[in-house]
């Protein structure tokens, strides 16, 4: 029920602006945009897709800071780990 | 307030049989109840259901329940027993592939096929119902020799759907390498059959000197898949029309024997194969597992998959393990062979696609494992339910 | 796939898992409860607790709104199922939860015309292709669902469609994160918060669980390195005493929420005096109903619900489980009498059940398959650190 999934905004219809074409890994289907700000939807955007409509834009910052927090907990870790080898070896 | 009386009767059912936690004391609380649910899992099957609903045709528990419970029940005989894709029997004094007066050993089959709809892209009815008949005998070995075909007809079928049905039917022969001998034809009312149901029916002679089946395999075999999966399931599920979804995927229905050929060509060292039908990858290597009392382990990272069936699953929230397959097969494989089958599968076009998937242990018995992409670990039970109706 | 591969990358989970090992302090348990149905399927799926440190235990909650659903309000669906020329629809999960008489898929077998869906608007499809049929949707879910369930209500008021209509059964969180709170029973350190019903009502409502509870709650994506982070910004909160409200799935959740969204629900739909909660008894103003304005579209209008309240078998312990009070393998049924293929209460049912999710992922002795798969599990906490 709590089933949500990134998709990419391919084009907004023109004969009904609150419905969009989104691709998700190559399989497209139209999904309602109404609740969100039309304004802030556009092609190349990436919406969070939920029983056939757009809960929410993707907030691509926040996702990159994310990510950069992970990357940065990898390598710390992979620094220690390497550290602790390399205290091993006498 | 009313009580739910199924319910009532399911819990004392069980505790009429006695089940009681058996264990000694070193053995932890949570061991103890997975023996007692190890226990009830091999209980004889019954269908607690008064009607059949679409459950039972999705190739899943329900489906295997079914098989058991009523039709073994009935019909048992030693062929049948072994609940393979086909059975496979020596007709004495007839003139064997050997000529010396051997008997011939034959691998007979059956399937019906009622897909909604009867046409989809990638394929039909009646190409299916070709290939999936011609696949059945393909997995023992067999080489597939002649089909039957029998058709219930929806009154007010166009005819020329009829004929499109039919010419798909000779052309997949042809590319199958075998003819439809004989054949029946009934017509239902309208609103009795959904456009057209058919039944195939195959004999297959076996040539080589083989005996695959699903109580063959042994800790240290490799499970091959010869492309990627679910293809067709999801296909189908687009072909409906009613989720409003538009891809590129077509189904993968095709006639698997000369892939067979070539792999049992290259090593003789295959324990089991089986078409990727029903309930999908997932179904068959439980029916493995259970069949030869092994534990198989599957690298989710390995198994193929088109990115756009990856893509469509994950909007359904469907697990692609459970999606139907039309033309791919479970190759099972003693360890040392693993490349050489590999190789083999993969210089057939048909499978060009094929993976080493998985591996078979010895414990935990009957379980089917998943190491995840991300690294942990899962169990991959038979489907319950049914997702997709009507998918073959 | 993008936003998704990125936050299933093993090696960063493992990175995780070692920074949160390092939090833990030792001799201490650490229970975490996650409300998100979803999260519980995803942490199974994936095998998350492999990750985790045997001192750190997550529990599961009460987010499954399909879990949650009286086996009397099934029979309604079923009631109303069996009126001429109704075709019930509803989201699939929904197909084989059991009410006092049986399932949806056992009604079809014997005569209704039930059908699942993927959204509200397919719904409103076959209502617009069958003008001679009543096309009923049965809408569940938290308020992430309810949105869309209202935006199609509207849509039908617009185009005027006068053969649909909607058997409302939303429900919503917060008073059921309020009934765990007061459970005697149970004692948590923090919660996982839920991930998309915060796109809707964001992260403003949490607070009284920090202020007044004292409790810290993340909420978290639904990939594994998101509860992986998750859990790892509640260790840290509470190695330095702290307990406030944070976001980590600030990439779909928005702090305040969408307010086009909530201002949709309340168009459309209005708090109901009280509610059923399936293993949780009644609980006030927790679901939502039709407002009158829309009262063509309700179906507890329209079909005359006989509304009688099904008791759950007197073996069936899903309230302990739903509040995570028992773990699934401890229900006395779990496993024999109820199992995912005959299940007797609906922690069984949906996937996203504590108790399925247990069942088909991780029913295992951890030992042997560890031994089956050659998993290298996180190093345990290191002295010392």
């Amino acid at each position: 029920m709590c089933l949500g999934i990134p998709g990419e905004v391919v084009e907004i219809l023109v004969d009904r602006t609150d419905l969009a074409m989104v691709d998700v890994s190559g399989v497209k289907r139209a999904i309602n945009i109404g609740l969100l700000d039309k304004d802030e939807v556009g092609p190349g955007d990436w919406i969070l897709i939920h029983v056939g409509f757009a809960l929410s834009k993707i907030d691509e910052e926040e996702a990159k800071a994310a990510l950069e927090f992970l990357e940065g907990i990898g390598e710390a870790y992979e620094e220690e780990m390497q550290a602790l080898l390399d205290s091993r070896i006498e | 307030m009313s009580t739910a009386e199924w319910a009532e009767a399911a819990v004392a059912d069980h505790a009429a049989d006695g089940e009681r936690v058996i264990g000694s004391e070193h053995r932890g609380r949570e061991q103890q109840v997975l023996d007692r649910i190890d226990k009830a899992r091999r209980r004889k099957a019954r269908v607690r259901e008064e009607r059949i609903t679409l459950a039972h045709g999705a190739g899943g528990k329900a489906t295997h329940t079914l098989i058991e419970a009523v039709f073994l029940e009935a019909f048992r005989n030693p062929l049948l027993e072994r609940m393979e894709d086909q059975a496979v029997f020596t007709v004495d004094g007839v003139n064997g592939a050997g000529g010396n007066g051997a008997g011939a050993r034959l691998a007979f089959t059956t399937d019906s096929y009622v897909v909604s709809p009867l046409f989809f892209p990638g394929g039909d009815i009646g190409e299916l119902a070709v290939n999936g008949t011609v696949n059945d005998l393909a997995m023992s070995g067999a080489r597939p020799l002649h089909l039957s075909a029998g058709f219930i007809l929806e009154e007010g079928l166009p005819v020329a759907d009829l004929q499109r049905i039919v010419a798909s039917m000779a052309a997949a022969a042809t590319a199958a390498g075998v003819d439809i001998v004989t054949g029946d034809t009934k017509v239902v009312e309208r609103g009795k059959a959904d456009g057209c149901f058919i039944n195939t029916a195959g004999i297959g002679v076996l040539e080589r000197d083989v005996t695959l089946g699903a109580d063959r395999v042994r800790p240290g075999d490799v499970v091959l898949v010869s492309g990627p999966i679910g293809d067709h399931g999801v296909t189908i599920m687009l072909a409906r029309g009613e989720l409003d979804i538009s891809s590129d995927i077509t189904s993968d229905t095709a006639p698997l024997a000369g892939l067979v050929d070539t792999l049992l060509s290259a090593t003789d060292g295959v324990r089991c194969l089986r078409d990727a039908t029903r309930g999908g990858v997932a179904t068959i290597l439980n029916e493995v597992a259970v069949a030869s009392d092994v534990a198989v382990v599957v690298d989710e990272a390995a198994v193929p998959m088109r990115t756009e069936v990856r893509g469509a699953s994950e909007i359904l929230g469907i697990d692609p393990l459970y999606v139907a397959c039309e033309g791919r097969m479970i190759a099972i494989v003693d360890g040392a062979q693993a490349e050489a089958a590999l190789a083999a599968l993969r210089s057939h076009p048909l499978g060009a696609g094929a993976a080493i998937i998985g591996e078979v242990k010895a414990d935990p018995p009957t379980l089917v494992l998943l190491r995840t992409e991300f690294g942990g670990t899962r169990i991959v039970d038979m489907l319950i339910g049914d997702p997709l109706p009507r998918i073959c | 796939m993008r936003f998704v591969d990125e936050f299933r990358d093993a090696a960063k989970a493992r990175a995780l898992a070692a920074q949160i090992a390092a939090l833990c302090e030792p001799g201490r348990q650490y229970k975490f409860m996650e409300v998100c149905g979803g999260h519980t399927h995803t942490i199974y799926k994936h095998g998350l607790e492999d990750y985790l440190p045997e001192t750190v235990t997550l529990v599961h909650g009460p987010g499954c709104p399909v879990c949650v659903m009286p086996m009397g309000r099934v029979d309604d669906a079923i009631h109303i199922a069996e009126q001429p020329d109704v075709i019930l629809t509803t989201f699939g999960d929904m197909m084989r939860v059991p009410g006092g008489r049986g399932s949806f898929l056992d009604s079809n077998a014997a005569g209704t015309d039930i059908r699942m869906v993927y959204s509200p608007l397919d719904s409103l499809k076959i209502a617009r292709q069958n003008p001679d049929k009543r096309v009923v949707f049965m809408a569940i879910g938290f308020e992430t669902t309810a949105p869309s369930t209202a935006m199609t209500v509207l849509r039908a008021a617009a185009e005027k469609i006068e053969n649909f209509s909607i058997f409302c059964n939303h429900v919503t969180i917060i008073p059921a994160i309020k009934a765990i709170l007061n459970s005697p029973d149970l004692r948590l350190d923090g919660f996982i918060g839920p991930g998309h019903v915060s796109t809707v009502i964001g992260c403003r409502p949490y607070d009284f669980i920090a202020r007044e509870y004292g409790k810290p709650l993340v909420c978290a994506g639904f990939e594994p390195l998101d509860i992986l982070q998750s859990v790892y910004q509640l260790m840290i909160q509470l190695s330095e005493g702290r307990s406030e409200v944070e976001n980590q799935y600030s990439r779909v959740v928005p702090w305040d929420g969408n307010p086009r969204a909530l201002k949709v629900i309340g168009e459309v739909m209005e708090l109901r005096p009280y509610f059923e909660w399936r293993g949780l008894g009644f609980i006030s103003h927790s679901a939502l109903k039709v407002r009158d304005a829309y009262a063509a579209f309700d179906a507890e209008k329209i079909f005359d619900l006989p509304g009688v309240r099904v008791a759950d078998p007197k073996a069936c312990q899903c309230g302990e489980v739903l509040k995570g009070v028992l773990k699934p393998w401890e229900c006395k049924v779990f496993g024999t009498a109820c199992t995912p293929e005959t299940p007797i209460g609906t922690c069984m049912v949906s996937s996203e059940g504590a108790c399925a999710a247990y069942y088909n992922f991780g029913r295992f002795s951890r030992d042997r398959v560890r031994e089956a798969t050659s998993i290298e599990i996180t190093p345990a906490p290191v002295a010392g650190r």
